[in-house]
């Protein structure tokens, strides 16, 4: 058995193990390096930057950065927790975020990541973009208003479902967006259940499940009993 | 899809593709050439022939310019919109042609007409104002030609019957050094690689490259990469990278079974203000394809592919001639010049109006059929590349630098240009000068040298080195040299007399970036977008010295956060802008503290449209209202 291998996180060592990445070595090691599009069942995605890192000094994405030994990474510094509020604002003036009537909150990471980070203001004019809903499914609602395009969605249905029923189109701001599997574009035409996985992958409030809306009321949920720094590297 | 035509058009073109779905480019580029559009039952039926998800289908469509997923008119007129056609005049020439066809720009015509619009550069900066036609290039755009052009969409007139002079591209060659001198004979390049081995080396590259570690400099491909070495050739894309260093690792990348090396040509050119790989493609093809020829002897790879931008599709079938002339002279195929197992070929694949696909790996994903989304590097292409084979990508002007060095040695070579700069340049030039065209010089020459060869039109305010990605040099930096040790690029060079405003040249990129941006990550998705409005506040003189800060935060941000060059790269020209001609910003100020993003009178735009006044009283006060004017 040979010794085990360790970087440097925010002065920390870390243990991990050949593969892993920044990020699985964090978590495993119970050190929260903020994300959104990141999950531990799904391949990294590398798209949100929110756990932009400073390796040996050089920005780098710890989702997909592997670990290697003697490494020094940089993660809660006051120049990395700035830039991540900046992101989290550019997300939040994108799309449409409501939160006060939104039925995720409460069990949304944006707001829970806001929140931890001490996001105070949008800051940045709001795009207000035109998105429509898509209540075309019997058991599904799709509210593309806030959606991050963090692509959970179409990994869960293409590798945990077999379905392939999303996939992320479009070219830039205005273009980028879900395409649903049917010629209509609409997920009523495709075979999505409110059984898959990618039903309950949303890290925000896109894919909502019809008729149990509320079920548990604000204030009881996920990130209201602990915050995301908390909650994200639970075992 | 319910008429018998459309079916047969569409199943010949997938059948010609062998219904393979990694051919999704070219089969979608070929249905809408023969069906006008990408309609959702084409999409489908598509989708359902290469046996892929449609969404996957419609997510590639969606992705690139030039797929139109709703229908297109029978005339699609796209403006080159690169500050070189501004500086040409290009915004009141598109102007006039749309108020001759009663049209908004970007709105179809009521009668399916006729859409007008603008498209990034077609690289013709040197012969614009540009424009395509149905993806056709049309160049030297003057009023007299709008209006022709108006008449004959109106009258309907097929393409080929326009005049023909309007599609002549010119090579514009005004220095001519070793690549484009022109007397290159094709073959020559390969038979002294090939001469190079000893007697028993002369076996096929690719028989060799599967066994791994060969003495050195015993035989024909390690011979090739021992000149490659001499040569010091760095590419031409504008990274720099040893070309040398890349082959070897693609060399050296264990195969799996069934898979090959591969070499691609980057024939993006979507960088503004860019123009040589389209003269080194239509009058020194023989010197390119021979290039990768000689690349894949070196590494042993049997396949090719030239990944041109399809703002140069007229040269689709020209550049084929020449690949099926090569063919038949032995010089691509099997047993390339009698040797056994020497087997390599060349196919051309078009883009489809997508900047974003001249970084590497967002051009081998277009390649396998999908949207040009920039992959996770590491693992690098040289080992996981086209299909997770071990692939190079180099430039067009690379590869035809392999060839000369190939022909002349790489010693040869290295005594051209600088020490860190090897060999020679072609440069792009364009905007005020009296000789717009290409430039060839070694590598060292200063900035004032070209703009003295090119005819600099007076006094010269600021140059643009290697397009909106580049670097903006200012009046007193011209005596700064070509290499990559000093001012590094991949070709462009846009020059700005005196009477130019520089806040107008940023603000243009600004626009750019914000439209190629391919969305996958946030920094470069919003960041465009947010840098771009910020830019459009600057330019209607609502802005104050806090949008100035915020364009240094924004830049700060998407250096170092974004997913790929393109979003780290995205503010260069408003940060050297900002830095260098800082008084054209500052004269459009209008405080120096804070201003609001928000303009009352231009939210009352939509209602003065819906009644049809533009007179003083319909605005809030007569200070604002040129705002809507230079909108």
């Amino acid at each position: 058995m040979s010794e085990q291998q360790t970087f440097l996180l925010d002065n920390e060592e870390i243990p991990f193990n050949p593969g892993e990445t920044i990020m699985q070595a964090a978590k495993a090691a119970g050190k929260y390096i903020p994300h959104l599009c990141w999950h531990p069942e799904f391949k990294p995605h590398g798209s949100c930057k929110l756990c932009t890192v400073k390796v040996n000094g050089r920005f780098g994405s710890s989702c997909t950065m592997q670990a290697t030994a003697g490494i020094t990474v940089e993660n809660r510094t006051t120049e990395l927790d700035d830039k991540r509020r900046t992101l989290l604002q550019m997300l939040f003036i994108e799309g449409n975020h409501f939160c006060p009537s939104c039925e995720k909150s409460g069990n949304c990471l944006l707001q829970a990541t806001a929140y931890d980070l001490g996001m105070m203001s949008p800051h940045f004019d709001h795009f207000y973009p035109d998105r429509p809903v898509d209540a075309s499914h019997p058991d599904v609602l799709l509210d593309f208003n806030r959606c991050i395009l963090c692509s959970l969605c179409v990994q869960a249905s293409e590798l945990a479902d077999k379905k392939f029923v999303f996939n992320m189109g479009g070219r830039g701001m205005r273009g980028r967006k879900i395409i649903i599997n049917s010629e209509s574009g609409k997920l009523g035409d495709t075979n999505f259940s409110v059984d898959d996985r990618a039903a309950s992958i949303c890290p925000v409030g896109v894919i909502l499940k019809k008729r149990v809306g509320f079920a548990v009321p604000y204030g009881e949920r996920k990130y209201d009993k602990a915050p995301a720094s908390v909650v994200e590297v639970a075992k | 899809m319910n008429d018998q035509n459309t079916l047969s058009t569409l199943q010949a073109v997938l059948s010609r593709h062998g219904n393979d779905g990694t051919r999704l480019m070219q089969i979608l580029r070929e249905t809408q050439e023969a069906l006008g559009w990408l309609s959702p039952a084409t999409l489908t039926a598509v989708a359902k022939t290469i046996g892929w998800p449609r969404a996957k289908v419609e997510g590639t469509a969606a992705f690139y310019s030039f797929f139109h997923t709703r229908p297109r008119g029978k005339y699609c007129v796209l403006w080159s919109d690169n500050i070189t056609d501004r500086m040409l005049g290009n915004r009141d020439l598109m102007q006039a042609m749309c108020e001759k066809l009663w049209l908004e720009p970007g709105r179809l015509s009521e009668d399916g007409l006729v859409s007008v619009n603008t498209t990034s550069c077609t690289g013709m900066c040197d012969q614009g104002p540009a424009l395509l036609v149905n993806y056709r290039a049309i160049t030297r755009m003057d009023m007299a030609r709008v209006e022709q052009m108006v008449e004959l969409i109106r009258s309907e007139t097929p393409l080929d019957q326009w005049p023909a002079e309007w599609f002549r591209v010119e090579d514009n060659v005004r220095r001519a050094d070793i690549l484009l001198s022109g007397n290159f004979v094709p073959g020559s390049a390969l038979r002294a690689a090939v001469a190079r081995a000893t007697a028993d080396g002369t076996t096929a590259s690719n028989d060799r490259s599967v066994k791994e570690s060969l003495p050195r400099g015993l035989v024909g491909p390690t011979a090739m990469l021992d000149e490659m070495r001499l040569s010091n050739l760095r590419g031409r894309g504008g990274a720099g990278f040893s070309t040398r260093l890349k082959w070897e690792a693609c060399r050296n990348a264990p195969l799996k079974d069934g898979q090959t090396r591969i070499v691609v040509c980057n024939a993006d050119e979507g960088e503004p203000g860019t123009f040589k790989d389209r003269v080194l493609l239509s009058a020194h093809a023989d010197l390119v394809f021979e290039g990768m020829t000689v690349a894949a002897y070196a590494i042993g790879a049997t396949k090719g592919f030239v990944y041109l931008r399809g703002e140069y599709r007229y040269l689709l079938e020209p550049l084929n001639e020449v690949l099926a002339r090569r063919r038949q002279a032995n010089l691509l195929g099997k047993n390339i010049l009698g040797l056994s197992g020497a087997d390599f070929d060349i196919e051309i694949h078009l883009g489809a109006g997508a900047y974003v696909c001249g970084e590497e790996s967002a051009l081998i994903e277009s390649l396998e059929g999908k949207p040009g989304r920039p992959r996770i590097r590491p693992p690098f292409p040289v080992t996981n590349g086209y299909l997770d084979q071990p692939t190079i990508v180099n430039n067009v002007e690379t590869f035809a630098s392999t060839a000369m060095i190939a022909l002349n040695g790489g010693e040869w070579f290295s005594k051209i240009g600088t020490k860190q700069s090897t060999g020679t340049k072609i440069l792009s030039v364009s905007g005020d000068v009296l000789r717009p065209g290409l430039y060839e010089y070694p590598f060292g020459v200063t900035i004032q040298q070209v703009l003295d060869d090119a005819g600099a039109k007076g006094c010269v305010q600021g140059v643009q080195v290697s397009g909106p990605s580049g670097i903006t040099l200012s009046a007193d930096e011209l005596e700064r040299r070509i290499a990559f040790e000093d001012t590094p690029t991949a070709g462009a060079m846009m020059v700005f007399d005196c009477s130019r405003d520089m806040f107008e040249v940023a603000h243009n990129f600004a626009h750019f970036f914000a439209h190629e941006s391919c969305g996958f990550c946030t920094p470069c998705r919003v960041g465009t977008q947010i840098v771009a409005r910020l830019m459009d506040k600057l330019a209607t003189n609502h802005g104050s010295q806090y949008d100035i800060s915020e364009l240094f935060k924004m830049h700060r941000l998407m250096q170092g956060a974004s997913h790929c060059g393109l979003g780290n790269t995205a503010c260069n020209s408003i940060f050297d802008t900002l830095n260098k001609f800082k008084p054209a910003y500052e004269r459009r100020l209008k405080s120096l503290d804070f201003e609001p993003a928000f303009d009352l009178d231009a939210a009352l735009s939509e209602a003065r449209q819906m009644t049809g006044r533009d007179d003083a009283g319909a605005h809030l006060s007569n200070e604002l209202s040129h705002v809507e004017t230079s909108r």
